[in-house]
């Protein structure tokens, strides 16, 4: 399992390159440049920024000297909008915010949408399946650009108990209403997922034999039913760990937390090349390293899956 | 000649009546307003500044920012006339090619160190030089420097720059042309001076908290990018006995939405009224919700270069598709924040500007709509041959309402087609820079107080020229006005003659409108500019 990995790893370092070659070349592709402005600049004005950015050199020199300045450096280039900071900056800035609210939402969607989904399975056509089901579809059809507005709205205006938005650090009062906004169209989910696919496997034949050997239905549902019911929302978590963990740019722009999440989008906005291809490698090396760990967790859960 | 910078009267009242004691913070010392214990002013910005260094700001957000941590040679009061900065008066040549200013003996880095004419000259050379490479170069070519266009392009060094420090305190400054409105642009941040041993000493981190150094009536203290910014009173300020705000703080908040909620909850002094929503929050907060005029203007142009519709080169189609435009729908009904009609391209709040008599704005919408009936039918577009078009907006929710009621106006009115397409802003700003567009969304806000900042667009060598309209006595008289020493008639030919040729359709004015704490006392509403400084508020008890 060990050289499994490794081979996994090896394979992901030219894959990131060609990702971010491909990316490269798309930005600079589009239209407009991080100088394009509403006011154009005199030309030597613009070839004196051009200069000073390398912008000015042939496209494979500059990504060259882009991979040159990582593996030599860890240098990440600079930010041409925020001229203050560069991309290390901005990443070690806007990471550690976006793995803490991102995580925090990831655990809740997963520990509340496994819950409910195992609940309604159990009790199914029951009122408490109904209930489990309405939910999750409600929760699933509030997106967070939806839920932000009205979380603030309700807990800042109204109740008067939560800060509007901010980081502070952390605090836990500014990170309650962001996890909310973030997790809740995933718990629906990932309820809905495990609903689903418990009632299959408790319909299954294993689970008839082990009914048939007289098993206690605890005993059933938790040895022998959980992992074979995870499995399938196991394979739908890698995918939103990732998502979550870099951020959302809907929860950056509501709640104001100064994740990652608003930066990438930004700066593709804005063409700040440096920044857009530095957190196109993080969000890479993750979806990297998530899947091996998703592919590595399937061994667990299914004594089938050897590596 | 010698030209004494005028106190204002509060300025006055301030220094006499609190000379050399410390302000006990009870009342105002000019307005005898009870004052708030806190004094905090926290204002919403949509989006993160891009530096708060003088040089190489180039955002409005950054600029508010920067004009509370340095201070130049002038500053603005609450009516943008100018008044003494670190420079207490000036002396003018004959031919207002050189200036002489002089700084006052009393101001202080927020390190102790005195603020000196060599900082002044470092500041204006690090602007000019290549090596910074600032996108305000552009500003110190402006400011007609002597030869600062060679060093900008690299072919002398910054030493050559015209301005010399002739002692600490005296600061002369030599222009390669006759400029009279010099002293008003030494109140943009680009002017401001830098600290030279924090520069060389941290390079490009030395505008992060911890290393910056300011002269400025405030500090920055904490930045927390994308959530806040925070700067707090320098001690070291000249005038600090004088300052009533301790501390000032800029919240990013991208929604404006969200901020008018967060304003509301109480958690903010000042937020922008998002379109629209003005009307019911003037009712429901009358003292909290204000609108005021501001130097920019919207419009759409046609595009009149070759690539541009043969339609369009037809003053009769341009002027029918202008006076077709119902304004009043579009400032009262979408934008609804006060925000005046435009029938000029320039704003009418600009200094020094009268707007011309036209026979567009004598109309009521009824005529104007017959005559642009018969102006296009005129031009030989009717039932049988509609007049179509593209229009091109960059992404935007309001940008798209008034681009759909200006398609409907046209469509219902004259039978006109026009083909709408929405586009991300830089792909918008290419298209339009390449005059590859029919008719395009524009907009433009003033870098100064005077009518050139608007009609320099229209030149036909200027590289905001995006429509390429061309006509040489527009030129002519803009060159005019540059040494004219009375502007105003000057300025209004040149509207009567956009009036007539109509390149360009304006459709508004801007207007600022806030959300703002009836707490805050001294907000300068009449700053066109809205240069603001935080030392001149403060907040009321309540």
């Amino acid at each position: 399992m060990i050289s499994y990995v490794i081979r996994r790893l090896l394979v992901a370092v030219p894959t990131i390159m060609l990702l971010v070659i491909a990316a490269f070349f798309m930005m600079h592709f589009a239209p407009g440049g991080p100088f394009t402005s509403e006011r154009p600049l005199p030309p030597e004005v613009l070839a004196n920024i051009e200069a000073r950015y390398g912008l000015d050199q042939p496209l494979w020199k500059q990504l060259w000297d882009y991979f040159t300045n990582i593996f030599l450096h860890f240098d990440f280039g600079p930010s041409f909008r925020y001229k203050d900071r560069d991309v290390n900056d901005i990443i070690a800035q806007g990471f550690p915010i976006s793995l803490t609210y991102g995580s925090l939402a990831f655990l809740a969607a997963s520990i509340v949408g496994i819950a409910l989904g195992i609940a309604a399975a159990i009790r199914h056509n029951t009122w408490l399946d109904y209930f489990a089901v309405s939910l999750g579809i409600a929760a699933q059809a509030l997106p967070n650009f939806i839920m932000g507005p009205i979380l603030i709205l309700t807990f800042t205006l109204w109740l008067g108990l939560l800060p509007g938005g901010g980081w502070n650090g952390g605090q836990w009062e500014y990170l309650i209403m962001p996890v909310i906004a973030l997790s809740t169209s995933y718990m629906g989910n990932i309820a809905r997922i495990t609903r689903s696919s418990m009632l299959e496997v408790m319909n299954s034949n294993f689970i008839r034999t082990a009914r048939a050997k007289g098993l206690p239905e605890r005993t059933i549902i938790w040895r022998h039913a959980m992992k074979p019911t995870l499995l399938p929302v196991v394979s739908y978590l890698g995918p939103v760990f990732v998502y979550v963990l870099t951020g959302s740019v809907f929860v950056d722009i509501y709640f104001s937390t100064g994740g990652l999440g608003q930066s990438y989008v930004s700066s593709a906005l804005t063409r700040d090349y440096a920044v857009l291809l530095g957190i196109t490698i993080l969000y890479g090396a993750l979806t990297v390293v998530v899947n091996l760990l998703t592919d590595l967790a399937y061994a667990w859960f299914d004594p089938k899956i050897r590596y | 000649m010698k030209h004494h910078a005028k106190l204002t009267l509060s300025t006055f009242l301030c220094s006499t009546l609190l000379a050399g004691t410390a302000l006990a913070q009870d009342t105002h010392p000019a307005t005898g307003e009870p004052l708030a214990e806190d004094q905090t002013f926290t204002y919403r910005v949509g989006d993160e500044h891009s530096s708060v260094d003088p040089q190489v700001v180039e955002d409005t957000i950054g600029a508010e920012i920067v004009r509370d941590l340095f201070e130049g040679l002038m500053n603005q009061d609450a009516q943008g006339k100018l008044i003494p900065g670190v420079a207490t008066d000036y002396d003018v040549s004959d031919d207002t090619k050189t200036y002489t200013f002089h700084l006052r003996d009393n101001a202080k880095w927020s390190n102790g160190d005195p603020v000196t004419a060599g900082d002044f000259v470092f500041a204006w050379r690090r602007a000019a030089s290549p090596e910074l490479a600032s996108p305000y170069q552009w500003y110190v070519k402006l400011m007609s420097l002597e030869n600062a266009s060679e060093i900008v392009a690299g072919e002398m060094p910054p030493e050559e720059l015209g301005v010399t420090a002739i002692d600490d305190h005296t600061l002369e400054v030599r222009l390669s042309q006759p400029l009279s409105y010099f002293p008003q642009m030494t109140t943009h941040s680009t002017t401001f001076p830098a600290p030279q041993k924090v520069v060389e000493e941290f390079g490009e981190e030395w505008t992060k908290p911890e290393n910056i150094v300011s002269n400025g009536a405030y500090v920055l203290t904490e930045h927390l990018p994308n959530e806040r910014s925070v700067r707090e009173r320098n001690e070291m300020y000249w005038d600090n006995d004088n300052t009533i705000i301790d501390k000032t703080v800029a919240l990013v908040i991208n929604d404006e939405n969200v901020a008018l909620t967060r304003f509301m909850a109480g958690e903010l002094d000042r937020t922008e009224v998002p379109a629209g929503q003005f009307p019911r929050l003037k009712k429901e907060h009358p003292e909290e919700a204000i609108s005021f005029p501001r130097l920019c203007n919207y419009y759409y142009t046609f595009n009149q270069s070759d690539t541009g519709p043969e339609a369009f080169k037809d003053v009769r189609v341009r002027q029918a598709l202008s006076l077709a435009v119902d304004r009043k729908i579009i400032t009262q009904n979408i934008k609804a924040g006060g925000e005046p009609e435009a029938y000029t391209f320039t704003p009418e709040a600009v200094a020094g500007f009268t707007p011309p008599q036209t026979e567009m704005s004598e109309m009521s919408q009824t005529e104007r709509d017959a005559k642009a009936k018969e102006l296009l039918a005129e031009a030989g577009y009717g039932p049988d041959n509609p007049l179509t078009f593209d229009m091109i907006y960059n992404t935007d929710e309001s940008h798209e309402k008034i681009a759909v009621v200006l398609s409907q106006m046209w469509k219902q009115k004259l039978g006109v087609v026009p083909n709408l397409a929405n586009m991300e802003w830089k792909v918008f700003l290419e298209t339009r820079g390449n005059q590859d567009f029919d008719l395009a969304r524009g907009a433009w806000c003033g870098d100064y107080n005077e009518a050139s900042t608007f009609l320099d667009l229209l030149d036909s060598e200027s590289g905001y020229n995006d429509g390429k309209y061309s006509n040489p006595r527009v030129d002519e008289l803009l060159v005019e006005a540059k040494s004219a020493s009375d502007t105003t008639p000057i300025y209004t030919e040149i509207e009567q003659i956009l009036a007539e040729e109509t390149p360009v359709i304006p459709i508004y004015h801007y207007a600022g409108v806030y959300m703002m704490d009836s707490d805050v006392g001294n907000w300068p509403v009449e700053n066109v500019e809205q240069n603001w400084y935080s030392k001149d508020l403060y907040k009321i008890a309540e």
